[in-house]
């Protein structure tokens, strides 16, 4: 028992460390950029109305807060459902990134956007979700197909790069055939950035990730038994086919408002859920969801930071940032499990 | 009455029935063995039983119910499993790994209670894995995972405990460990056990009741006694080379091609290491004088080309001494295994003088017999 309280040491621990983490990088976030605020006035800014109507103010409430928010909910929304996508397919290296649910997710959104604009005038953020919710639905449905087919999550993996490599192409034949001013907006779209998010956003980002949170956390039981493979879950009582959809529907979702607010971002899906394990030493759904959820907004917050900073006023997609600092976490994790499978 | 019992049930996968006809019953408290080859369909049997497979014709009633009736959630109150799979469970530990036993009884978010905790430990308890608990369930070896499982089906609480194979990997310690803890679940919870086991001399010393099965039905089933016996295991995984001791539930493996080259003359247990040791070195052998209750006479029976007996607790008498000494004489050569003669076997330690009288060679040990052609 001596254990068990330890372990409740470092959970809590850990959890007061990202939580600090993410409140620091939100003070970064708003404090760094291309209009000059000094840091006692960042505070005063949040928490006063001395700055009211001035320009600085504008900046923070209408440019910076509104971004780190939507980096934030996405940043979360992806870690968890890596996680869920990696408990399902009991694989670590699975995310929505790499079984072309994003890309699908893409496709239909590019689609609709072009079509909407030529005919309904226009998206709201709600049918972006909408549409790269089915997109993400349809490449999931067409993986798991083949996963009934296939035992081998080698070949499954490839299966879904396959399906992104398939989906990326035909969002380009659509972006070919665009028109002009549409063209513009889904290029940089489809490379990923967190700018030019406003409130009305954030409330409809928050709204889905919420709601895809709550239902992740009403699933912490079964995920835990699911953790020893399907038969014992079943053995168990558990409802096993009931678990696989709402799995599937869960993770299409996150993925899906990600995809639909930011565009298709890469390895913070795989990297998070590792680096949160390996962080709390557990792999215990009850610590590891939440810490997934916190360690993919303040990844998500580092990352947006340096996109917008470090070659500014050229911002980088966030895409590249992501992958250049997710990409050695995999690699070394790879590398890892081959030594030891704990 | 029984608790489990199977009517007519077929089983099978993907609609393509492998077993039908299956008649099975199984007490409270008893232990039922599956025996057979490999792909026979023990696991399917076994799967089909805990629902993992849809059962393709009649059913089983558990309590007096149809199985396929009885909702998940409850189903699980009543069978435990330990499957053959491999866990991946990353970083769970031992003792988290137990604790999913307790699924069926938690609440919606699954907090174990003091009750849950306390059954967790005594489950570790019962096999031994007290001292496991907090480390990795990936890092502890085979015959320790195996008990952790066994833990988890026994934290379950269940009434029906389903084994697939729970022996394979482990070595001869964890085996009889691992029985040991099943009989006294059996024993002291008065749960059933259903398994399937590959080592048949283990299925003999754990079973109340054995199943054989055997392709496409279940070939027989009985007590132990009832199977073990005549050439029911030699039927059942079509032996043909070698031979199955019922008596002993040992192996032995196939006797020497050709006529015996030399005579042993064995009794009380010194033959039975001589034996062997021809049989690996290729030599054929003929052996005598073994009253029928003597132990070299189960093995001397499947290994030696031919035993000449007396009857159970005969002396040896003149009869039986000239058919073994012609045999002897053909043979062309006498080996000494045994030293001890009493009244019963006084008559044999004469082989030895006219062997001696014959001028046949005489040996002590089964390595000096050279090699050499088998003789036509």
């Amino acid at each position: 028992m001596n254990e068990e309280i330890k372990k409740k040491r470092r959970y809590a621990i850990c959890f007061a460390g990202l939580l600090v983490a993410l409140f620091g990088a939100v003070i970064l976030n708003v404090w760094v950029g291309s209009a000059n605020i000094s840091v006692p006035d960042v505070f005063r800014i949040l928490f006063t109305d001395q700055f009211a109507g001035q320009a600085i103010h504008t900046i923070v409430w209408n440019v910076r807060l509104p971004r780190l928010c939507a980096a934030a909910l996405l940043g979360g929304a992806l870690g968890v459902s890596g996680y869920l996508l990696q408990t399902y397919f009991r694989n670590p290296i699975c995310s929505p990134f790499e079984l072309g649910v994003s890309s699908g997710a893409k496709m239909l959104l590019a689609f609709c956007m072009v079509f909407a604009a030529n005919f309904l005038g226009g998206m709201s953020s709600v049918g972006m979700v909408v549409a790269s919710f089915l997109g993400s639905l349809l490449c999931m449905g067409f993986v798991l197909l083949c996963a009934g087919k296939t035992r081998n999550m080698a070949v499954l993996l490839i299966i879904g790069i396959m399906i992104g490599y398939v989906c990326s192409a035909v969002t380009e034949l659509i972006i070919t055939f665009a028109e002009q001013e549409e063209i513009v907006n889904l290029t940089f779209w489809g490379m990923g950035s967190f700018s030019g998010t406003d409130w009305q956003e954030v409330f409809v980002i928050a709204a889905f990730v919420l709601a895809g949170m709550a239902g992740t956390v009403l699933l912490i039981k079964p995920i835990t038994a699911f953790q020893l493979g399907e038969g014992y879950a079943q053995s168990m009582g558990m409802n096993v086919r009931l678990f696989r959809v709402l799995i599937i529907l869960l993770s299409s979702l996150l993925s899906a408002c990600v995809v639909a607010f930011a565009g298709p971002i890469s390895f913070v899906g795989i990297a998070v859920p590792h680096l949160t394990k390996l962080l709390f030493s557990s792999s215990k759904p009850a610590v590891v969801l939440p810490g997934s959820f916190v360690l993919g907004a303040v990844f998500c917050l580092l990352c947006d930071l340096i996109a917008r900073t470090v070659f500014a006023p050229t911002e980088l997609a966030i895409g590249t940032v992501t992958a250049i600092f997710g990409a050695p976490v995999v690699i070394g994790m790879l590398l890892q499990s081959r030594r030891k499978s704990v | 009455m029984s608790l489990l019992s199977a009517k007519n049930w077929s089983v099978g996968y993907a609609k393509k029935i492998l077993l039908d006809g299956i008649e099975l019953d199984v007490c409270a408290g008893e232990i039922v063995t599956l025996i057979g080859p490999n792909g026979a369909g023990k696991s399917t049997v076994l799967k089909s039983l805990t629902r993992h497979l849809a059962s393709l014709g009649g059913t089983v009633y558990v309590d007096g119910r149809d199985f396929r009736g009885i909702p998940h959630k409850e189903f699980a109150t009543k069978f435990s499993v330990v499957l053959t799979e491999r866990l991946k469970t990353e970083r769970m530990t031992c003792r988290e790994v137990v604790e999913t036993g307790r699924y069926p009884y938690t609440g919606f978010f699954g907090r174990l209670t003091e009750r849950d905790r306390a059954i967790v430990r005594e489950s570790l308890a019962m096999v031994g894995g007290e001292t496991l608990e907090e480390l990795p369930f990936g890092a502890v070896s085979d015959g320790q995972r195996q008990r952790i499982l066994l833990a988890r089906a026994i934290c379950q609480q269940p009434q029906i405990m389903v084994l697939d194979e729970p022996t394979s990997f482990l070595d001869i310690r964890y085996k009889i460990e691992l029985l040991s803890i099943l009989r006294r679940l059996a024993a002291e919870r008065n749960m059933s056990v259903v398994l399937s086991l590959h080592e048949i001399d283990l299925a003999a010393k754990i079973s109340d009741r054995i199943v054989c099965v055997c392709g496409d039905r279940v070939l027989r089933a009985g007590t132990p006694e009832e199977i073990f016996c005549g050439d029911t295991v030699r039927e059942l995984y079509g032996i043909r080379a070698g031979d199955y001791n019922a008596l002993f539930g040992s192996v032995e493996l196939e006797k020497p091609a050709g006529t015996g080259r030399v005579f042993v003359l064995a009794g009380g247990g010194s033959g039975i290491p001589v034996f062997r040791a021809l049989q690996r070195r290729g030599i054929p052998f003929s052996t005598g004088i073994l009253g029928e209750n003597d132990v070299d006479y189960q093995v001397a029976r499947a290994l030696a080309y031919t035993t000449v007996s007396v009857p159970a607790f005969c002396s040896v008498e003149e009869e039986a001494l000239v058919r073994a000494a012609a045999e002897m004489q053909r043979a062309g050569g006498l080996l000494l295994a045994c030293a001890q003669f009493g009244p019963v076997n006084a008559r044999a330690a004469e082989l030895e003088t006219i062997a001696a009288r014959q001028n046949l060679p005489i040996w002590r040990r089964a390595e000096e017999i050279p090699r050499g052609e088998a003789r036509p």
